[in-house]
């Protein structure tokens, strides 16, 4: 049974203070979207709110056809996983596992057997009579992701629940978590503050701002074309510069940045130009030459990174970081010129 | 390695045991003196007067009367105590600071003056019956035990295991019942063993509360011991102490003692 969920127009207050501001959203049967963005933004409120641990303002939630909006958390019917796992400290892995079974009446045997079918998807089978205080994070974090998956819940949610493990095991948890997800197709909603990991485990994810969804889109569409200067710098744009077009001849437009340094721009390659935009450029997405067309730059301390040497550049247009050839190091204090590639590079409006 | 202890510090040190622990001793020991009047050291040692508690009718009454008390107050107590410590540690941001003071009043409060505010406002006040005074007064005597030891224990809870419940389809006093007071059950036992032996032992309340027909065994201690200066009121003192020790042990036994002092 998969189902969809929708968040229509959620305004949430604690106190007197607006936390969620007509926040709508919509989780396709068996997506995973993940709420994505700095702590305070309002992920882990809109994540309480579906919960129901706390009480919006105003505005529904709907899961399939049940209105969950004044529903009590515990008619909810959604699995929860949490970031410090919290596991029953007085209860065995096992009885962990069973207490949603047993919360829904099924009888002792039936409960212990499939709470263990689901302890061995989970590669716990083994530790089925231990107290989680003999547990490590990993395994407690399995326990808690077996809990909330054995009760097959038709939403699950996940808060943050890999920030307590160490990197290697993140990812491979990340890895578990999704086979999981995708295997059972259960519709869920993953809130975390880490970029990498939101991009890796959905298939949509919500840039969060200020109790504001800025843009919701697949991973892919975030990373190459964001719709605004806080997604572009959230994304890793490293360079937002402002234009204004100063000539259009068929399909190039010329555009001035301040400090008059002109750029020659094809509509072909960025899609069309309005008269005032910001050019968006990673730092990799500029090239740093010696000599050319591009922003006259006078470059500053360079970086070894490895795949590339990075400069922090001054120009007339503010200072600007891009990456150079490992070929060509160049010295603090050396005029070069830097070219955007258009493939790397996008055009926003600075209206969004 | 020996650790050297500071000869004046040593000295100190065997002062305050003396203090401590000299007056227990001549109270075992008056309990054993074969004489019809209290005196240290006993002469000639019998356990005449342990019998003699036995024998003697107000003593018993009055000691289930204490019982009574301290098992009514104490459960009286727990039943507000536990949900109030639940209150302020759950919505500790939510609710005012002065709040948790409250609990701890009676304590603050010298004992005779609540003793004689009890009197004026439940006895007198509202004109309950002595052994209803006796247990309610009692109740909120040990009440700020009650409240500061189940809360010490919840300050160390994490309430998302309760949110971790009620996102399984466990409902709020369901979950109270099976997750929150499961992981509390040492400090209950704490608060409930602390209460029962302040209770127990209470004479500054019970003076005001007693009544007609009606007596508490520390009451009783005082008013013998007014008539008559035999050592029954030694071997009962004694008996007394030995209730303590016996409960402590337990304690000791089954959680540590360390727990009472964290």
């Amino acid at each position: 049974m998969t189902v969809s969920l929708t968040i229509e127009n959620l305004v949430a207050h604690y106190g007197t203070t607006q936390v969620l501001k007509d926040l709508s959203i919509s989780v396709a049967a068996g997506e995973l979207v993940s709420l994505l963005g700095s702590s305070g933004c309002g992920k882990t409120t809109t994540l309480r709110l579906v919960a129901g641990f706390l009480q919006p303002t105003s505005g529904r939630i709907r899961l399939g056809d049940r209105d969950l909006t004044t529903l009590p958390a515990h008619a909810r019917d959604i699995g929860l996983v949490f970031q410090n796992y919290a596991l029953f400290p007085h209860l065995t892995v096992l009885e962990n596992v069973a207490f949603g079974l047993k919360q829904r009446g099924l009888a002792k045997p039936d409960r212990a057997k499939r709470a263990m079918a689901m302890l061995e998807r989970v590669g716990l089978a083994p530790l089925a009579d231990r107290l989680p205080a003999a547990l490590s994070g990993g395994q407690k974090q399995r326990v808690a992701l077996a809990r909330a998956l054995v009760i097959e819940p038709p939403l699950l949610m996940f808060d943050e629940p890999l920030s307590n493990l160490d990197a290697k095991l993140r990812i491979d948890m990340r890895v578990e978590i999704r086979q999981l997800q995708r295997a059972n197709g259960t519709t869920s909603l993953y809130v975390t503050h880490d970029q990498e990991e939101a991009f890796s485990i959905s298939d949509r994810v919500a840039i969060m701002n200020a109790g504001r969804i800025l843009q919701l889109d697949t991973p892919e569409v975030l990373y190459q074309k964001p719709a605004n200067a806080f997604v572009a710098r959230f994304v890793g744009f490293e360079n937002l510069i402002r234009m204004k077009v100063v000539e259009r001849q068929a399909a190039i437009v010329t555009a001035e940045a301040a400090g008059g340094t002109r750029l020659h721009l094809s509509q072909d390659l960025f899609g069309p130009i309005k008269d005032d935009f910001i050019l968006a450029c990673r730092a990799e997405g500029l090239v740093v030459r010696r000599e050319g067309e591009g922003i006259p730059a006078v470059l500053g301390t360079r970086t070894y990174l490895g795949r590339a040497y990075q400069y922090k550049c001054e120009t007339a247009a503010g200072e600007i970081t891009a990456n150079g050839p490992l070929s060509d190091p160049l010295d603090a204090g050396v005029r070069a010129v830097l070219m955007p590639r258009p493939e790397q590079c996008c055009i926003l409006d600075p209206e969004n | 390695m020996a650790t050297r202890i500071h000869p004046i510090l040593g000295a100190f040190a065997i002062l305050v045991f003396f203090f401590l622990l000299a007056p227990l001793v001549i109270i075992v020991g008056s309990a054993l003196s074969d004489t019809t009047f209290l005196t240290f050291p006993p002469q000639g040692l019998t356990l005449r007067w342990f019998a003699n508690i036995f024998q003697m009718e107000a003593f018993r009454r009055t000691a289930i009367t204490s019982l009574q008390v301290a098992l009514l107050g104490t459960g009286l107590s727990l039943l507000i105590g536990i949900p109030a410590a639940y209150a302020l540690n759950r919505y500790r941001v939510e609710l005012p600071r002065w709040l948790s003071t409250l609990f701890v009043l009676p304590i603050l409060v010298p004992e005779i003056v609540f003793g004689f505010a009890l009197l004026k406002s439940i006895t007198i006040g509202l004109g309950l019956p002595v052994f209803i005074s006796l247990v309610v007064g009692h109740a909120l005597l040990i009440l700020p035990y009650s409240v500061r030891v189940v809360g010490a224990s919840l300050a160390s809870f994490d309430f998302s295991i309760e949110e971790a419940a009620r996102s399984l389809g466990c409902p709020p006093l369901k979950t109270f019942m099976t997750v929150v007071l499961p992981n509390i059950r040492a400090g209950v036992i704490a608060a409930f063993i602390l209460a029962f032996i302040t209770s127990i032992n209470d004479v500054s309340i019970s003076v005001f509360l007693t009544g007609p027909g009606i007596s508490t065994l520390p009451i009783q201690i005082l008013a013998h011991m007014e008539q008559f200066f035999d050592p029954t009121i030694a071997s009962v003192s004694v008996l007394l102490m030995l209730v303590t020790v016996g409960v402590m042990a337990i304690v000791e036994a089954t959680l540590g003692l360390t727990f009472l002092t964290k």
